[in-house]
């Protein structure tokens, strides 16, 4: 939470609204732990991460529509080695899910 | 906005200890929050009275800890009975603390070593030829005043270690007394395993329990066969991060 302080200040300073995304749980073997976070402006600007790179698009994509109708969604992603070519998920063969909020809070 | 964004900004930034509890599914109010401060001071509300008590005694715990999980709730009698309730809680402990009463040799490696390892240092002595910042330049804080009178006033948090290291059971003891009635994560006291043993003993004539003279590490620091101070310094803090971590 610390990381992402600054650039929410210069955004909020901007009057641009901001959506969390947070890595609420975690299985098997991920990049980022539980309570890792990806802080997206309205412009689509970023702070933090919640995994290596893998699945930031996808939780970018979602940010940008929760911050539009304001509902918050949780997101999966992890999928078995077969599956992993086609679909966004994590290359390190664990689970996490992602809860993404507008900062409305 | 309902304010709880600039509260957390704030404590983080001031660097306080504080939870925050998102509910995440069971309800309609999925995103509520409800942050939480020691001894159970809430703001906010997660929707339900009942909820938001059970989630902040979770969250003492990871206040400390700094964990960060996902806690599931049933609630009886409520609007949301028999619902599973996900809620992820998040501490943030305030950086552990290192108060060194005694500001003899020891203390000048032992302040290095801590702050190598993120701890926030106080040095507290009442000699003031001691606790000079030429000698702890290095330090956090630096405090000339009786160690027992300080402590007694302070803030003493679970992540909070004491090293008494003045040598004289004058300053030693009113610390001591003082200290091992508070909830602290780790004491230790310099002295032989004589000077110990008759140090716990005084300590029991004047009222403390043997289950609280138990807490005392002494003689302080893991036995690395220390002699110079920067060794007795390198075993204290040794002791501390055993300590922490749960091995010792």
């Amino acid at each position: 939470m610390r990381d992402i302080l600054p650039d929410i200040e210069k955004w909020r300073t901007r009057g641009e609204k901001i959506a969390i995304a947070t890595v609420v749980s975690m299985q098997g073997s991920a990049p980022r732990q539980p309570g890792a976070k990806l802080a997206v402006s309205e412009k689509g600007e970023l702070a933090g991460s919640v995994s290596g790179g893998c699945v930031e698009p996808a939780v970018v994509q979602t940010a940008l529509e929760v911050i539009k109708h304001g509902r918050p969604q949780m997101l999966e992603f992890g999928i078995s080695e077969a599956e992993n070519i086609e679909k966004i998920g994590l290359a390190c063969g664990g689970t996490i899910h992602v809860f993404v909020e507008r900062l409305d809070w | 906005m309902s304010g709880l964004y600039e509260e957390l900004r704030t404590a983080l930034n001031q660097e306080q200890a504080i939870a925050i509890a998102t509910l995440l599914r069971g309800t309609d109010h999925v995103g509520a929050k409800l942050l939480i401060y020691p001894d159970a001071v809430t703001h906010g509300t997660l929707g339900d009275p009942e909820l938001d008590q059970r989630v902040s005694s979770d969250a003492e715990q990871a206040i400390w800890s700094g964990k960060a999980a996902i806690h599931s709730y049933t609630l009886e009698n409520t609007a949301m009975a028999q619902e599973q309730i996900d809620v992820f809680i998040e501490g943030f402990p305030p950086p552990p603390e290192l108060i060194i009463v005694g500001a003899g040799h020891i203390a000048i490696p032992l302040t290095t070593f801590a702050r190598a390892l993120n701890y926030r240092v106080v040095i507290i002595d009442a000699r003031s030829a001691f606790a000079t910042p030429e000698r702890f330049p290095h330090a956090n804080e630096l405090i000339v005043a009786w160690p027992d009178e300080v402590l007694q006033q302070r803030t003493l948090y679970p992540s909070t270690s004491v090293a008494v290291l003045t040598h004289d059971p004058k300053f030693d003891e009113p610390t001591l007394k003082v200290i091992l009635t508070r909830r602290v994560g780790y004491v230790g006291a310099i002295g032989s395993r004589k000077t110990s043993a008759e140090r716990a003993e005084r300590l029991l004539q004047q009222g403390l329990t043997e289950e609280q003279i138990k807490c005392i590490h002494g003689p302080i620091g893991l036995d690395i066969g220390a002699r110079t101070p920067e060794e007795i310094a390198l075993s204290i803090m040794a002791e501390i991060v055993a300590q922490r971590h749960g091995k010792i």
